[in-house]
């Protein structure tokens, strides 16, 4: 028995379908969510969220959140959330560089540090997602020259 | 009365206004649609993180209810963020909500700060000596949540902070292209048993949330991360909302602009055809009058000859 499976941001349904099985980046470690989970809530850290059906893994990004899980479903409340066929890597890379820049200036206040250092780890998990998680079919996409963390 | 010349040039501008009006009213009509189609997109976060407040909310045995669910026994601050357009030419649309706002905050019996999304709200409130304590003008056209989760960021930190006790957003209910109402909305603290909001993000029939939830790490965190995201929804939403109804006064008054400049124009096609008629007359006149002279002339000086 498949369980459903809902993925929502504020301002769009970002996937709904079937799924055999969740699995989740949850406050507490990566939770694989199977049909009949035991009723859950959890908030959720940045990562990838997978989604597995008859062997097929659909990938997406989540920036934080919260996850409710009920024996047959599970719906994803997502700050942000995006499939990984629509991340726009140029634009992830870009925004990596300009957050990466802003961190390295003395930064003005303790708001934009942290906003700064936001942006970097979204533009990061944008980036880890589509280097993992893209079919390797076709022309590949640059995504730009370093993968190095610091 | 003006000559006919005066005249076709009038007709020719007033024309040009109902071309320029009548693109108007296209354009707001289909942003109206847009922005209703923006919010029927929220809606399924909305009704679901609705859900989950209310469950844990009505938990029994909740010792301390999350500091943003949490009336305060006395009210020293009102915070109100008013919604209005940045441009004008809208119908009456900036004038009902001003009018309701005022109506109702004008003499509320603490001081009433506002926070202002919109440049028309802003500059009334000024004029009239009101204390703005932010103004977020320039929302974009086609706001995404990005654009505008930063206003309930401030929202929330004025009432965490203690500076207002109460937040209320005002703003502009769409009903349909010919009615929309200005209303109010407590935002915070988030009253789960206010019943007007349940209206708003009704669950789905048959979908109770189960009674025993395992949380990780507890309901805290959790409330901590849906409560202040949800008070972002609903200013997200509210702006659409005014948004929507912003374009639908617009088109209205752009409708009757046009309406009126057709009619303008066939009046004054009436008094171009009245002048052009005259001065037909006149010169004809002119030239009878012309030709009679000349005749009576010819005749006297054919008597003069005969005569001599």
């Amino acid at each position: 028995m498949p369980i459903r499976c809902e993925i929502v941001s504020q301002d769009r349904m970002v996937w709904s379908g079937e799924a055999d099985m969740v699995v989740v980046p949850g406050a507490g470690g990566e939770m694989g969510i199977l049909p009949n989970h035991a009723p859950l809530l959890s908030t959720l850290k940045p990562g990838f969220i997978k989604v597995v059906r008859n062997g097929e893994e659909e990938v997406f990004t989540v920036t934080g959140g919260v996850v409710e899980v009920r024996p047959d479903k599970v719906t994803v409340l997502a700050d942000a959330s995006e499939h990984v066929a629509e991340i726009d890597v140029q634009r992830a890379e870009a925004a990596r560089k300009r957050a990466e820049e802003l961190l390295k200036k003395t930064p003005p206040s303790a708001a934009e540090h942290l906003a700064a250092q936001a942006a970097l780890q979204r533009a990061r998990i944008r980036l880890e997602a589509a280097r993992r998680f893209r079919p390797k079919r076709g022309p590949q996409i640059q995504s730009g020259p370093a993968e190095d963390e610091d | 009365m003006a000559t006919a010349r005066e005249v076709k040039l009038r007709i020719r501008s007033v024309k040009n206004i109902a071309q320029i009006t009548r693109a108007l009213q296209a354009v707001s009509a289909s942003k109206v649609q847009r922005a209703i189609a923006t919010v029927e997109a929220t809606r399924p976060y909305a009704t679901k993180a609705w859900e989950v407040l209310t469950h844990i909310a009505n938990q029994p045995g909740r010792d301390q209810m999350h500091p943003l669910m949490t009336r305060r026994t006395e009210v020293k601050n009102v915070l109100v963020a008013l919604i209005t357009s940045d441009r004008g030419l809208a119908g009456p649309y900036n004038t009902n909500i001003l009018r309701y706002t005022f109506r109702k905050f004008d003499d509320y019996p603490v001081p009433v700060h506002y926070v202002t999304i919109g440049r028309k709200g802003r500059e009334i409130l000024h004029r009239r000596g009101k204390h703005i304590v932010a103004d977020f003008s320039g929302v974009p056209d086609r706001p995404k949540f990005a654009d505008v989760s930063h206003i309930g960021h401030l929202l929330v930190e004025e009432f965490l902070s203690g500076k207002a006790d109460e937040i209320y957003l005002v703003y502009t209910d769409f009903v349909n292209m010919l009615r929309q109402n200005p209303t109010s909305k407590k935002l915070l603290p988030l009253e789960v048993e206010d019943a007007g909001r349940v209206q708003d993000f009704a669950p789905t029939a048959g979908h109770k949330p189960l009674a025993a939830y395992i949380y990780e790490p507890d309901e805290v965190e959790i409330l901590n991360e849906i409560v202040p995201r949800f008070t972002q929804l609903q200013v997200f939403h509210a702006i659409l909302e005014s948004q929507a109804s912003e374009h639908a006064a617009r088109m209205v008054a752009m409708k009757n602009a046009t309406d009126n400049a057709s009619e303008l124009a066939d009046a004054l096609q009436l008094e171009y055809n009245k002048a052009r008629q005259q001065s037909i007359t006149s010169e004809m006149l002119d030239i009878a009058g012309g030709a009679e002279a000349l005749a009576q002339a010819m005749a006297a000086a054919a008597r003069k000859a005969a005569g001599g």
